[in-house]
């Protein structure tokens, strides 16, 4: 019962998404346009700065997220959807884990598009040759931003200056999954992985992962409650 | 409520496999930090001068601070008991008439 | 105001004007020299920030799950403790930071962790003042997350390499050392105490202020 109503809500916004391409395509733009701003601004003679990839590619994937959050919330609130949503017969916690999937789904097509273009402009190839790696780092970090980003999303629909309190609630509780997804992908781009450092980034943002998770699932119900 | 622990009990294993490799990767002090303080009585020479702005600057700023914020909630508190005391007088004011 | 306020606060206060006297007859530290007695201050403003990160989760949790408004307010008060007290807190240790290991700030686990939860803090504030009606609800679920961090901050500076003291250090002092450091605690706290129920007040002034508003519209 529960999974079918994810799966229904994940679907919905998947279709929606597919048929219009509005925020997806928006996301995917901004996000590129993020990294070659940066590309612009910070490489110097063909060369970026040293271990940089990692933090501006996580930058990009934040701002790109924070956008789509807002846009996606946005729809729903212009449509009323989440109003009908929230008096569906599906429990409160199947409509979050919904639309956080949804989140993710988006924000892992970005990602796709993003991790070679920043490996090329900040010649940080080693990013590719540990995929599997690279795919658990970007899978955890996103989970936990997105995890925290839907639920304040969500919380904000009706609030005054919700544009701009989105980034100033969130950004400061994803920090510490930040530190984590860019030390971990940083890890990467060194000559020879140590896969200690790896497992032990890795497993901390798994953890962060879990936390947020647990909270949202908890919050999500007596938040969106009038 | 039923779903809720079972969703929590099943992200609770998730943390439990991850913890592992958590410990796995224990990280070598850099620097070793102080794992107690040690008192003496007498101040080695070199350490007097230099420190004194910082000590001072930090108990000054920790007591401005305190007085301004002290002084914030007075007058905050000033504010709006004198317009519940003002409003107090027109309602029963009011309720009079 | 209740009865117990105003013998506190004087209390408080005087407690406040011997601490320097105190701490300037504690012992020195063998490596850090002067500088150290920053300590007395910066640590009980570290814990008094911790405290209010908790109360402010514990009391959003009850205001979420009851809906009770002493606890909202409660909440409320605490967040702007945070705030206060982690001000001093990040101001003090890079002035002791400078000295003891040679630069104003490291981004190591705990002072970053404690920066964040500062922020969490602040975005609480801003939350409530500009988020418009049904902002407390919002507030109350960023100060579970803002509360889930303080564990966190606590814990980290023991398993993560940094430089900052580890939690040894308290219960190893001498007492010498020991009792400053736990004056200044018990006056931070009775400080703590006192700014928490004028800051109540004031919610319930305002609380009582909407009411008249309501009762003379009517």
């Amino acid at each position: 019962m529960f999974a079918r109503a994810v799966w229904l809500i994940l679907r919905k916004d998947l279709t929606v998404e597919v048929r219009s391409g509005e925020i997806a395509y928006t996301t995917l733009f901004f996000a590129v346009s993020c990294i070659l701003m940066f590309s612009f601004a910070l490489v110097r003679e063909g060369r970026g700065p040293e271990d940089g990839a990692a933090g501006l590619l996580w930058i990009a994937i934040v701002f790109a997220g924070t956008l789509a959050l807002g846009r996606t919330f946005e729809r729903e609130r212009q449509s009323e959807t989440l109003r009908a949503l929230l008096m569906a017969p599906a429990a409160r916690p199947a409509v979050y884990v919904g639309k956080l999937l949804g989140i993710v789904a988006l924000l892992a097509g970005v990602e796709i598009v993003l991790v070679p273009l920043v490996a090329l402009l900040f010649q940080a190839r080693g990013m590719l040759d540990h995929p599997f790696w690279l795919a658990a780092i970007l899978v955890s970090g996103t989970i936990g931003f997105a995890s925290v980003g839907t639920l304040f999303a969500a919380m904000l629909i009706r609030a005054r200056s919700r544009d701009v309190l989105l980034p100033v609630l969130l950004y400061p509780v994803i920090v510490p999954v930040m530190i984590a997804g860019v030390r971990g992908t940083a890890a990467l781009l060194q000559p020879a992985v140590d896969t200690a450092i790896l497992q032990f980034w890795l497993a901390l943002t798994v953890t962060f992962d879990v936390v947020f998770v647990t909270l949202a699932l908890w919050t999500f119900e007596p938040v969106m409650t009038d | 409520m039923n779903a809720m622990i079972r969703t929590f009990a099943v992200l609770l294993i998730t943390l439990a496999c991850a913890a592992p490799a958590f410990s796995a990767a224990a990280q070598p002090p850099a620097q070793e930090p102080q794992e107690q303080f040690r008192p003496v009585t007498e101040l080695p020479p070199q350490e007097q001068y230099p420190v004194l702005p910082l000590l001072v600057g930090a108990y000054v700023f920790v007591v401005v601070v305190l007085f301004v914020y002290l002084f914030s909630l007075a007058r905050r508190l000033a504010v709006v008991q004198r317009e519940v005391e003002r409003l107090d007088a027109d309602l029963k004011r009011t309720s009079r008439a | 105001m209740p009865k117990w306020f105003m013998p506190a606060a004087a209390v408080c206060g005087v407690m406040f004007a011997v601490s320097p006297l105190i701490i300037a007859n504690a012992p020195y530290e063998a490596t850090m020299g002067l500088v150290q007695k920053i300590f007395y201050y910066h640590m009980p403003s570290a814990w008094m920030f911790l405290t209010a990160a908790i109360v402010c989760g514990v009391a959003s949790v009850r205001f979420l799950a009851t809906g009770n408004l002493r606890s909202d307010r409660t909440a409320w008060a605490a967040a702007e403790l945070a705030v206060l007290f982690g001000l001093l807190t990040l101001v003090t240790g890079p002035l002791w930071a400078r000295k003891s290991w040679g630069v104003w700030w490291v981004w190591d686990a705990r002072v970053t962790s404690t920066l964040v939860g500062w922020m969490i803090a602040w975005a609480y504030l801003i939350l409530r003042r500009y988020g418009g009606p049904g902002s407390e609800k919002l507030a109350a679920g960023l100060a579970l997350f803002g509360a889930a961090n303080v564990p966190f901050i606590y814990i980290s500076v023991n398993y993560w390499r940094t430089i900052h003291p580890p939690t040894t250090v308290v219960p190893t002092l001498v007492v010498d050392m020991g009792f400053p450091l736990m004056w200044c605690v018990a006056t931070f706290l009775l400080l703590f105490i006192v700014l928490m129920k004028l800051r109540v007040r004031i919610e319930e002034q305002r609380a009582r202020l909407d009411a008249i508003h309501l009762a003379l519209d009517a």
